[in-house]
Order: C-alpha cells, then structure tokens, then sequence
C-alpha cells in the first residue's frame, strides 16, 4: 500500500509530498524524500525499553514505573526544566507547557541553540517574511546567508527557492539570481552567481556596510570591509535593487557567529531598507522540522516563544537569563526533562556537565548522546511516522503530520500527559 | 436557572428595561426553568451576553504580535490558579487571557476578523485554546488567485462555489475582504490606489472584486454579508474611495434579512484632507450615507489612547505605519491568497492625528441614527484593546464625559471633527444593540444577541441600576460596573461572578457549510488541481482544516440548493 502525500519529520522544509510504501505495517520504501528524510522514513536504532538508572546503570522497566520515577524528580525539583520539543508535533508541545505550569519550571525549545538569536532580533526589529511558496512564485532573486540548504535542507531550493518554478518564476533556476554569503564555499555556495566568502564573526560588519550602500552612504565606507571589496559589496547591492522580488534566507552561519541576535537585526533591517527601493522579504531557516511549531504554541499560550519561566505561576521571558543553557550554565535547573532533543550533542561542555549532575529524564524514540546521561528513559513513537499531529513549517505555515504505521511505544503527547497525571497525583503545590 | 428581578434590556425582543425574571434550561432560554438555581439580579442591569463581530483574536498575525512584542506581554500578568491559566499582554494577550477578559466584560461570543485559508488551521488552534466564548473567523478572499480569475473571467456561478470551498477549507463563517487587488499588489511591492485601478497582473479592479465577491456571498445566502476592509483605509481624504465603494454597490440586493454589506472599523476610512497637515474628519458625510442608506452596516473601530498593536491583512497599509513611525515591522505574504503585516504604535492624546481618528469614531456611533446600523468596536488591537470596550460605552452614553476628554486632547480633536457639537447619548436599549443585538443579527445568528426562547442561555448581569445611574453623570460607575460584570451566564452556566472568571468551559466555533451545483464545484477543483500542482508549496490533499482542530463546531447551512 502507497500512502500519498505524506509530511515528512526531518527538517523545517516540512515536505508534505512523500510517498511511503507500507507492507504488513512497516515500511518497505519512500519516495521524493531526501536522504535525510529517507535515514528516518527507513528507520534506524530505537530505544527498546523503558529504563531507569539504578546503581550507575540503566535498566529497563516498565512505562509506570518511568512515569512515577519522572513525576517525583520533576515534583522534588525546585527549578526543573523542560527543555527541546522540536522533533514532536505541537500536541506535545501544549501538555509539555501545561506540566511546566504545574511544576513551576523552565521550559525552553531548542531554538536556544539555534534561531533563538533570530526570535530576539524579530523581536528588535519585526520580521518581513512570506510563506515559501510566495518565494517559488515570485523571488528573482535569492540570497542565503550563512544557510547551507544542500547539506542541511536539501529540498528546499528544488521546492521552494532557487531552482523551484512559480507563476512568475516560470524559468526556475535560469530566471533567477542567487548569491550565497558564507565563511567558506558549500555546496550551496557552487550553485550561486555570487559567492561574497566573508571572515568568521564579521557578518555584522558586512550587513552594516550593504545597507550603507543601498541607502546612498556607500562614499562613507573604506575599500574594503571585513575583507571584502567594497566593489563586491557594490556589486551585490546593485543585484537587491534590482530584483523585482528578492528573498533573503537566514542560517545559522548568522545566528551563531559572533553579534548573534545583532547580526540578525542587521539582516532585518536591511530587508526593511530593501523595500523602500522594491520588495523584499527575508526568512529563517528553521533546523528541526518542528521547532517553529513550539514557539507558536509557547507564544499563544504563555505570550512568549521560548525560555519561559514559569516558577512564580506567571510566565516570565528574558534569555539571557530564562534560556535553557542560562540556567544549566548558573547550575541552578536541579532537574531537566528533554523531549525529542539532544542537548548533550549541541549544548556548551560547562552546560552538558551540569545535566550530568542533576536528574534528567529523556522522552525520546532514539537513543542518543543524552541517553548516557539521562536517569529515566522513555522511548515513545515516532511523530509523523507512528504519531499524527500538528507541525509549523520554517515560515509558519502549519500542517497536519500522518500516521503511517502503527507503533507499540506510546506517543510523545500521552507519554507528557502521563507524566502530568502522576504529579498532579502527587499534589499541585503551586 | 432562574435570574430574578433584573432591568433588561432585550431590544430584538422589544424589551426596554423591564424588571422581569429569565429561565435557562440546557444551555438555553426556555419559558420556565426547573432546577433550584436562582441567581437575584434585582436592580442590576441585565442583557443578552455581549457579542464582538470584528476582533482579531487568533491566528498568524496575532501570534506575531506576540512574538514580536515581549514588552507587551509583560503587561496584564497575572498568574495561574487552580482554575486558571495564566495570563500575559495587553494588546496581544495569549489565548487564556482574550477568554478571560471577554468573560469578564459580559462577552460570550467573538470572532476572529481575517484568516487566510491556508493558514486556517493555526487560527483555529488558537481558537480552541480560548475558552469560555463562542467564537468563528471570517475568511479572507479578496486577493487570492482563483477569486480573481473568476471575476476576470466574469464566472459568478465558479466564484460562488470557490467561496463555498474556501469556507469549507478554512472552516470559515464568512467573507472578508481587505484591500481587495491591494494585498495582490504588495507580492511585487505594490497596491492598489482606488476602487478602479487595475490589480496587476490579473486585469480586475477593486470594484469588481467587491461587486463579485457580494453577488456570490448573495447567491450562497450566507448568513454574514460580506465584511468589507476598504482600499485606501488609514490614508487622508479615503471618505471618498469609502462613499465611491458603497455607490459602486447600492445596486446589489440582499439575499437574507440582513445588510448587503458591512463595512468595518469605518473610523480608519472617514478621513478628509490632501496630507496630515489638513487631515480632518468626515465621519458626518460617512453616516449622512448611511443615515440615506439602510442596507449597509459599520462599525466604529474605536481608537484608545495609549499602547495598540496593528495587524491587518492590508500590508501595504502596515509598510506605511512602519515607515511613518519608524516602528518595528512583520509582514506576511501568503501565497497566492493574501498579505498581512503587524505594526506596534501608542496613540496619543497630544498627537493631533490621533486626537482626531478618536473624536471620528464617536462621530460616527453617534451620527448614524440607526444603532442598528452600528457595532460598538476598537478593531482590537488596532484601534485599542477590547478590554476598553466599557470606556467606549462610557463615551457614547456621556456627552459630559466627551467633554472631560476633549479637553485633555490636542485642540484640532475639536476643530476638526463635529464631535464638540454633537449632544446624542445613547440610552442602555442603544448600547445593548451596539454591543449585542446589532452584532448577533448582522453576523446572522439567530440564536445571539437576545433572551427569547431559544436563545443562548448567554448572559450578562452588571451590578448598575440602569433606573438609578444615570450614565451622563456618573460615566464613571458605568465605566467601573461594565468593566466587571457582577454574573456572566454562559450556555445557562454562571463563569464570571463579582468580576471574577469562575468556571472555564469550553465554546463552540461557528463555520458556515454552503452547497453549490456539483457542476461549478468540479470546475473549481479542476483549477485548484492546476494551482497546486504548479504555484502551492504543499499538497491541496494537506490543505484543507482537518475535523481535529475544531472539536466544537457549530455549523450553519447555507448554499444555493
């Protein structure tokens, strides 16, 4: 049986167009899928058992006894904090900000380590954005900056970028510019008609020098800045006025180099400028496939889109502060739950040692880097392949995520609610 | 249940502040209830629960308010408690809060005023996370693609079945349309500069959108007429593109009992003026037309000073607010359907502009003789937030109390307005058909706005005595006893008692299911087939808001067979 038009669970381009071939309840193939949504489609080592840690070691046992051993570390905690919710659907997300209301903890998405610089810089300056498909339709030009689409989000230019095909993008890739701005010459890169290669930590300058240019005060400028002819800079100022509709792509080249949230505020505000001149939208190229998703769910039910402090009963936002590494780095959070994340592979050493001296609980199918360290283990079915629910895509379009086989671990969303049963067991003391 | 000895106000049931008992059994008003619940409402002021008809509550452009503005959220926290969520913002509050504060107001019903189909689903998750009020979203059609090759094509028969698709798709209750040809325009960077100017690209004006789009909202019978976003809206001198539009379709006839058209937040489309420097109001000649011309509806769309949040599907209108203000600026173009952007601003009671967009919104309640003709809005967030809505009846109760603002406001507020000369107060009958009657029966629900049998069992009880206060003076009790409302019955359950939300059940969402000839519903598919296939970045098969995001509907029927 072929199952049409399926959304796949891997990155933010959110494809929606897959087609999974099942057998007897599993899947034998997929087509139109990536090689990074094909690896998950096909299916790779899970987590068997539930497990606690007893002794140093990690034993399996049962689902009830993980749930009870999750709520009394969460109910014993004075700071826990919930971290990850990108690689689950929006369902989970909500009964995982209604468990942190109930213990009065921290949650946090994994945005913290990867767009959380751009969520502030939006918050800075407003984001000029578009759905993608307003991008296929229309952009004449497209600029990545910092963003690697061919290794990270291999479908996204064929879908939705540079060599997709719209109403007035009739010619694809040949009727289009691209220009890649980046530290060194990706494979994205190769497939641009300007590569501007810029020096680590200097994109601030580089934005701060282009929207000089596009506003008149290029005389102003030296040379050269960071490196880079202002000639070039000229050259790709000259190429934005001149789009009828250009789309600039953000990566984490921008958001993890040096001025993070400033640097996105710069790239902004040059889209901002930009549309003086002629139109211009700018978007973020969101990693995990649901990691928009929580923040929509924590900005409409908490008013704020990550690292949400909810110990007083009031929510209270300020990263820098509330974000999930702010809390580990201080070794304060004194119990960590992490769903559908893994901190251990992406956060800061300090950070990383000190989840491994406090209780984690990992809510997960897979095992990973934070299994080693995790003190209750509970694997659970896989959201968009075993699980349905709800998904937001890199620009904010939500969509509904298939079940396509069925699964003998429990979802995400019941494995969250679960828990929650068990502490309000325990007695809300807040 | 039975509420004793009120003053009620019922004016759809002609009742105008008698004392008299009401009975709620199962949700709704019956001749006589059984039960032991008796609520005494004796010398407080009794209504049907109020009703928003325009306010934008959920979805994208609400949701980027948020995530834009922290410093907004920050304002109105309040905590959790062992019924409730917490709370946050004030002009963009979170989900828990807009149930809540309505509740609190005495409101039971509110809709959300613009969805794009595609981006349906993420307003009615929201919408499912507001409790307590019944709620629906009007959808938005006047730029997307198909609607605009029917008009070209001059397809009433396709059209009509698109919209009755596009509601089914976006579960959506009726036919809002906002700049229609300008939202089109802003995908290459423009817009559209009056109701003849052609959209580009797709050889149709303005005019025609609204004529087409009113003609096939006739044909289908839907309950709500179209709900209208004028071109040119927010700009000095647009009373002229606003009179022209309404000439442009005095022609059309409704198909119910009810307006042919709603022009909403009309405040943002009386101005006069070449620039701001002679920005002046027209509201007079705004509702001398209305007053000459009973089948279109408005609302105010109320401006409150002090700190708002615009968001509208008029991006174009939004890029100027962020240039004008250099203020922080979210746009969202969605494909081939619409654009949208949001803008922060502080009105202020020195800033002659502002002074003078307040004084025009009053103008306009009390100039248009017929409340019926009339809803009680602020465009929320845009012109302020709901939760201001007792300031406004305040407003428009008390000339007294227009005096005392007046005269905190820049001077041109009185030199360029009518309002300083105007002496109408409305009485608590005018009121509750602004704030209730008027909206139940212009979005054309029978069952809202009133306390016949049959009704809602939706309720509001202040603890004013309407034989007592008299509103000119002692504006400010009435201010203070709307603000909390002393029982708010919801569906025969009490939720708000002294001020305070006291049960959290969960409401109903309308959506509107309108049949059409199979014939013209296969020639939309047909051309929605092409148009995913070549333009939409997802699968229609994904398109269309699926059962599970609206657990409560309450669908109406409508449709031409």
């Amino acid at each position: 049986m072929i199952e049409e038009d399926v959304l796949c669970p891997f990155c933010g381009c959110l494809c929606d167009d897959l087609k999974v071939e099942v057998e007897e309840g599993r899947i034998v193939g997929v087509k139109r899928a990536c090689r990074l949504g094909m690896s998950k489609f096909m299916g790779h080592e899970r987590i068997v058992a539930p497990m606690v840690r007893r002794d140093g070691v990690l034993v399996e046992t049962s689902y009830e006894e993980a749930y009870e051993r999750a709520a009394e570390i969460l109910k014993a905690a004075k700071r826990p904090l919930l971290y990850g919710w990108c690689s689950t659907v929006c369902e989970t997300a909500k009964k995982g900000i209604l468990l942190a209301e109930e213990v009065g903890g921290v949650i946090d998405s994994t945005a913290t380590v990867c767009h959380g610089p751009s969520i502030i810089g939006i918050e800075e300056k407003g984001l000029a954005g578009s759905t993608l498909g307003q991008v296929k339709n229309r952009a004449d030009l497209i600029v990545f900056w910092g963003a690697n689409p061919a290794e990270a989000h291999p479908r996204h230019t064929l879908r939705y970028s540079s060599n997709s095909t719209g109403m007035f993008t009739p010619e694809g890739r040949g009727g289009r510019k691209v220009i890649v701005v980046d530290v060194r010459k990706t494979r994205t890169a190769k497939n641009a008609d300007k590569f501007v290669l810029i020096r680590p930590g200097t994109d601030y300058e580089v934005i701060a020098a282009l929207r000089m240019i596009v506003k008149g005060k290029g005389d102003l400028l030296p040379d050269a800045v960071a490196g880079i002819a202002k000639s070039d800079l000229e050259e790709v100022a000259d190429m934005m006025k001149a789009a009828k509709f250009g789309a600039v792509l953000i990566g984490l080249g921008l958001t993890h180099s040096r001025g993070r949230y400033k640097n996105v505020d710069g790239a902004l505000s040059l889209v901002a400028d930009l549309n003086g001149f002629t139109k211009f939208v700018v978007l973020a190229m969101r990693g995990h496939y649901n990691v928009a998703g929580f923040g929509q769910v924590c900005a409409w039910e908490t008013g704020y889109p990550m690292a949400v402090d909810l110990s007083r009963g009031a929510p209270y936002f300020n990263p820098g502060e509330t974000a999930a590494c702010d809390l580990l780095a201080r070794r304060e959070a004194d119990a960590m739950m992490v769903v559908a994340a893994d901190p251990a592979s992406n956060f800061p050493r300090k950070t990383v040692e000190a989840m491994a001296e406090i209780p984690v609980i990992q809510v997960d199918p897979y095992p990973n880097p934070t299994t080693f360290i995790a003190d209750v283990v509970i694997p659970t079915a896989v959201c968009g392949i075993e699980a349905e629910g709800t998904a937001y895509r890199m620009d904010g379009l939500s969509l509904r995520m298939k079940k396509v086989v069925d699964s003998v671990y429990p979802t995400d969303e019941e494995v969250v609610e679960n828990i929650l049963d068990r502490v309000r067991r325990l007695g809300d003391d807040n | 249940m039975i509420i004793e000895g009120g003053i009620v106000y019922d004016p759809i049931n002609g009742v105008l502040g008698e004392e008299m008992d009401l009975s709620i059994e199962d949700g709704r008003v019956v001749e006589k209830a059984g039960g032991s619940e008796v609520i005494d409402a004796r010398g407080m002021l009794v209504m049907p629960g109020g009703v928003d008809a325009h306010a934008h509550i959920a979805g994208g452009k609400v949701n980027t308010g948020r995530i834009m503005r922290p410093e907004d959220g920050r304002r109105g926290t309040e905590p959790r408690t062992k019924l409730l969520r917490p709370s946050t913002g004030y002009t963009v509050p979170n989900c828990y809060a807009i149930g809540y504060r309505y509740a609190r107001l005495g409101y039971t019903t509110a809709f959300e005023a613009a969805t794009p189909i595609l981006e349906a689903r993420h307003t009615h998750e929201e919408l499912e996370e507001i409790p307590i009020i019944d709620k629906g979203a009007l959808t938005l059609f006047g730029n997307n693609w198909e609607v605009l090759e029917c008009v070209r094509d001059g397809d009433l028969g396709k059209l009509a079945a698109f919209v009755a698709w596009g509601l089914l798709a976006s579960r959506g209750y009726g036919v809002k349309v906002v700049n229609p040809g300008g939202g089109e325009a802003w995908g290459f960077g423009g817009n559209v500069k009056g109701i003849d100017d052609p959209v580009p690209s797709f050889d149709v004006t303005p005019r025609e959108i609204i004529r087409y789009l009113m003609r096939a909202n006739e044909a289908l019978r839907l309950p709500h007429s179209v709900h209208l976003h004028t071109n040119n809206l927010g700009k000095p001198g647009n009373y002229e593109t606003t009179l022209e539009t309404l000439r442009a379709v005095e022609d059309i006839a409704a198909s119910r009992n009810r307006q042919v058209l709603h022009v909403t937040h009309m405040q943002f489309s009386a101005y006069g003026g070449t620039g701001w420097r002679d920005f002046e109001s027209k509201a007079p000649e705004i509702a001398g037309y209305f007053n000459r011309h009973d089948q279109f509806t408005m609302d105010m769309g109320q401006l409150i000073f002090g700190s708002a949040t615009t968001m509208t599907a008029d991006a174009p209108l939004e890029y100027g607010n962020a240039r004008l203000l250099k203020a922080k600026w979210s746009n969202h173009d969605i494909e081939l359907e619409e654009s949208s952007g949001v803008v922060p601003i502080v009105y202020g009671r020195k800033n002659p502009i502002n002074a003078i967009q307040w004084a025009i919104g009053l103008e306009l309640a009390l100039l248009t003789e017929d409340s019926w003709q009339m809803i009680m809005t602020t465009d929320h967030p845009n012109g302020g937030p709901f939760v201001n809505y007792p300031e406004v009846v305040a407003l428009l109760m008390s000339r007294r109390k227009r005096e005392e603002e007046l005269a905190t406001l820049h001077d041109l507020a009185s030199k360029r307005t009518s309002l300083p000369s105007i002496e109408r107060e409305m009485d608590w009958n005018e009121v509750a058909i602004v704030t209730r009657a008027g909206p139940a029966r212009i979005l054309g629900l029978p069952e809202k706005g009133h306390l016949g049998v049959g009704a809602d069992g939706d309720v509001s009880i202040y603890e004013i005595n309407p034989e007592k206060v008299d509103p000119s003076r002692d504006h400010e009790v009435v201010k203070a006893a709307l603000a909390r409302a002393k029982y708010t019955i919801k569906a025969g359950e009490v939720v708000v008692r002294d001020g305070e939300v006291v049960a959290v059940p969960q409401g109903s969402t309308y959506w509107v299911d309108a049949s059409v000839p199979e014939a013209d519903a296969a020639r939309v598919r047909a051309d929605l087939v092409e148009k995913f296939a070549k333009y939409y970045s997802i699968q229609m098969s994904n398109y269309m808001v699926q059962d599970a995001y609206v657990t409560r509907p309450r669908v109406v029927r409508a449709g031409v067979i």
